[in-house]
């Protein structure tokens, strides 16, 4: 008796307080919250993870696989010489606001990217536009300097969205695109709420509305999963508290991969690592699978180079330096430096830097390498470190799709110098034809590894935590954003 | 009386505009750049260069201080950095949620401890007293942050009773931001009200062997009698100074807690800004942070007069 009066009490209480989600409503977690809701005016992924494909649209668009896909174009020529681009565009659209989408829309947008006093954070992707010209206004024309292998899938990030010239001042605070989702209110510091764009021209979204929450702390995350409060968290920040998840069939764990190349980035200009017998000796010494279990619980992918495994172009280099302590010792003693010597590892906060950090530390001590941990901010890491190369070793995920590159400029915090190298990726740069491309990207692999330029650990998995009554979520992220157009609850 | 609030309203001032100073400067030579943050690592210098002069970050210290200062005296605090949005409207916005924390906590802090520590004196050496204290002893040992997730996994996740964490703004359902704030509440004032009890308790003891609390006991009141009608009032003098620094540690426990409640309080604005190198939103919420301490401890001093008379006399010449 007392105790199903209790159990009454305890339903009632539940019917009280519980909220459930409304039929066609999802809502998503997401670690860090937006600074502001504008893609075009600022780095942070968690902009994109916002808006990218649900409110705001490009000439083009990426999907889950890193295919560049028709989006506001509908189809595209490029000339023969591969300097001249000349998109079709989608008829009858309008931005969220009401005011129409043409060719003077796309004009403005590329135009404002590139321009002198542009915040763009990629405004390296329209550096090679010479021209914009619109011939129609459902045509346009893009003139660039020198052929571009990337520039359709760069003209798909979200970077790259068109916005109106009516709302591009205030995009940030009040995003106006011409997405399936229109953007409704952002409560600042706790959720964003999207709703279905009744006026969409394509293909229906499933969902009537969308609610992006933040949280941060891991174990406030958990909660909130465990307690019902979200339908799931598109990469959940806690590795080691996946079990829980798998292990319980309200849920489903999806595990993907990002464009994030862990690496143990090496300043190659500072003693001693500007000595390739040292930096050797240290690829010798990594164990990058003792790495992936102690700091990210097994999830993660090893690589030997800085290039994505799940890319087509990518050559498993695993085994250029395998692990082999008495050689690494040789290398370090040719070197000069039989004793070892000491050095400092800066680590920013995620997990992956700052649990690795340690494991790395005890790998290196192995041949007689000391490393004082340094923990530092992010805004402190792209001082010192990045920008001011203050640094020997510090561990970073790199996320950008496609970043090989980076290594060709000798001024990048990496400090690397190599003519062979720089030569490749400009020529890489220019080649349209994918199997030539193919070949420079894996010597340009080949080379970086050789040369163990840094230390190469391994791709950043992406972890979702699903409802299992969800489906048509990206198991990858080939580009940052949370593309919700094919999200649906089962039946 | 009048001298007594002159002379403190001064000091008010005069604490404010130092901390003002400590504040912006000490900021001010913090390492980490707020256009480098925004833009990452594919940046061009010219795009920095940009963002750093529609900042407004291109000028001199003290320009920009004063700049602030004069600011703060029209209740302009300009725009954000990072969020693109009027500083004090953010600020204003988080202290629907910080406020009603803060002082929720300390209502109930206070109404749970002050209760405790008189029946603990009431009752000193026999197994009520020693069960209260030994419970406030676990209660000061357990920190906040652990308290706060201990409360969610058994009343959110399990029972089900409470949200988990985060927040309905009033205006939209009071009653839903009103439970959202219940655990966070309790998390906060629970390990202050141990405190609280065991501050309570030592003062009456003490006020309780006093010459003035025998002799009511001479003229026949029984001991309750004789502490609830002399020995409160004077008790209460360290338990006021207490609760005065304890509005402190409430103010920075709900730092903690937010974080745990994924709650959009003025602790969490601070700490994300500090991160991004948004100094303009750093810089006026630690003031207003500040701020709230010094008109607490204020009202303390106040109180502290309106208890103790001899106070009042004393300041003035």
């Amino acid at each position: 008796m007392k105790n199903s009066a209790l159990h009454l009490a305890g339903l009632m209480a539940a019917t009280l307080f519980s909220s459930t989600a409304l039929a066609d409503e999802l809502r998503l977690g997401l670690v860090l919250e937006p600074p502001h809701l504008d893609p075009t005016a600022g780095a942070a992924a968690a902009i994109d993870e916002v808006v990218y494909a649900n409110l705001f649209e490009g000439l083009t668009r990426i999907d889950q696989n890193g295919a560049v896909r028709a989006s506001l174009a509908t189809d595209w020529a490029i000339s023969d010489d591969g300097t001249r681009y000349e998109f079709t565009l989608k008829e009858g659209v309008t931005f969220h606001d009401g005011t129409s989408f043409d060719a003077e829309d796309v004009k403005f947008s590329l135009d404002r990217a590139r321009a002198e006093d542009s915040v763009n954070a990629q405004k390296g992707i329209f550096a090679p536009i010479t021209k914009v010209e619109v011939l129609a206004p459902n045509k346009i024309a893009i003139e660039i300097a020198n052929p571009q292998g990337n520039f359709l899938f760069n003209l798909g990030r979200g970077d790259a969205v068109i916005v109106a010239p009516e709302s591009a001042e205030t995009n940030q605070t009040n995003p106006v695109g011409t997405g399936p989702f229109t953007f409704v209110d952002w409560q600042q510091g706790s959720k964003v709420i999207l709703e279905k764009n009744p006026d969409y021209v394509g293909d229906d979204v499933y969902l009537d509305r969308a609610i992006f929450t933040f949280i941060s702390d891991p174990n406030a995350a958990q909660n909130a999963m465990l307690a019902g409060e979200l339908d799931g968290f598109a990469n959940f920040p806690a590795p080691e508290t996946l079990e829980i998840f798998e292990a319980d069939p309200r849920f489903n764990v999806v595990v993907g991969s990002t464009e994030g190349e862990t690496i143990l980035a090496t300043n190659n200009k500072a003693e001693p690592f500007n000595d390739l017998r040292v930096r050797q000796a240290i690829a010798h010494v990594i164990d990058r699978q003792a790495i992936i279990d102690g700091a990210m619980f097994g999830y993660g992918t090893p690589i030997g180079t800085h290039f994505a495994p799940h890319h087509p172009y990518y050559v498993d280099l695993l085994d250029t330096y395998p692990r082999d302590i008495e050689r690494a010792k040789a290398l370090l003693a040719e070197a000069g430096y039989a004793d070892g010597f000491k050095a400092t590892l800066k680590l920013p906060p995620p997990t992956y830097a700052r649990r690795g950090g340690q494991i790395l530390a005890a790998q290196l001590r192995e041949i007689g390498i000391d490393l004082e941990l340094i923990n530092v901010e992010w805004a402190q890491w792209l001082e010192d470190v990045f920008t001011n190369k203050d640094y020997d070793l510090t561990i970073v995920s790199h996320v950008e799709p496609f970043d090989i590159g980076i290594y060709a400029n000798p001024d990048y915090y990496f400090q690397y110098d190599n003519k062979a190298f720089q030569d490749l990726i400009a020529t890489l740069n220019v080649v349209t034809d994918d199997a030539e491309r193919e070949k420079l990207a894996q010597d340009a692999q080949r080379l970086l590894s050789e040369d163990a330029v840094n230390g190469y650990l391994f791709q950043l998995a992406k972890t979702g935590v699903w409802d299992a009554r969800l489906s048509g979520m990206w198991p990858n992220s080939p580009v940052e954003g949370n593309d919700l157009t094919q999200v649906k609850w089962a039946e | 009386m009048v001298g007594y609030l002159i002379q403190r309203l001064l000091g008010v001032a005069l604490t404010l505009l130092v901390a003002a100073a400590l504040i912006f400067f000490l900021l001010d030579v913090l390492p980490g750049d707020p256009a480098r943050f925004m833009l990452g690592i594919n940046a061009s210098d010219e795009s920095l260069a940009a963002l750093r002069q529609q900042l407004g970050l291109d000028q001199p210290a003290i320009i920009r201080f004063g700049q602030w200062l004069t600011g703060l005296m029209t209740g302009d605090l300009g725009m954000s950095a990072s969020q693109r949005a009027p500083i004090a409207e953010l600020i204003l916005d988080r202290m629907q949620l910080s406020l009603p924390l803060a002082f929720g906590a300390l209502i109930l802090s206070t109404l749970i401890g002050l209760p405790l520590g008189i029946f603990a004196a009431q009752h000193q050496g026999k197994p009520g007293d020693a069960g209260l204290m030994g419970l406030a002893q676990i209660g000061i040992a357990i920190p906040n942050f652990w308290f706060a997730m201990l409360l969610v996994v058994v009343f959110a996740v399990t029972l089900k009773w409470l949200p988990p964490g985060g927040f309905v703004p009033w205006a939209e359902n009071p009653s839903a931001a009103f439970r959202a704030l219940i655990l966070p509440t309790i998390a906060l004032a629970l390990p202050q009200a141990a405190i609280l009890a065991r501050v309570m308790r030592t003062s009456l003891v003490d006020v309780a062997r006093q010459d003035f609390i025998r002799t009511a006991r001479a003229k026949g009141l029984s001991k309750s009698q004789a502490l609830w009608r002399h020995g409160v009032r004077n008790a209460l003098l360290p338990v006021l100074t207490i609760m005065g620094l304890q509005f402190a540690f409430l103010i920075a426990g709900t730092i903690i807690v937010e974080n745990v409640f994924y709650l959009p309080g003025l602790g969490r604005l601070t700490f994300t800004a500090i991160s991004a190198r948004d100094l303009f939103v750093v810089r006026s919420a630690l003031l207003v942070l500040v701020g709230l301490v010094v008109i607490i401890m204020f009202l303390v001093d106040l109180l502290y007069a309106l208890v103790d008379p001899r106070l009042k006399k004393r300041a003035t010449p």
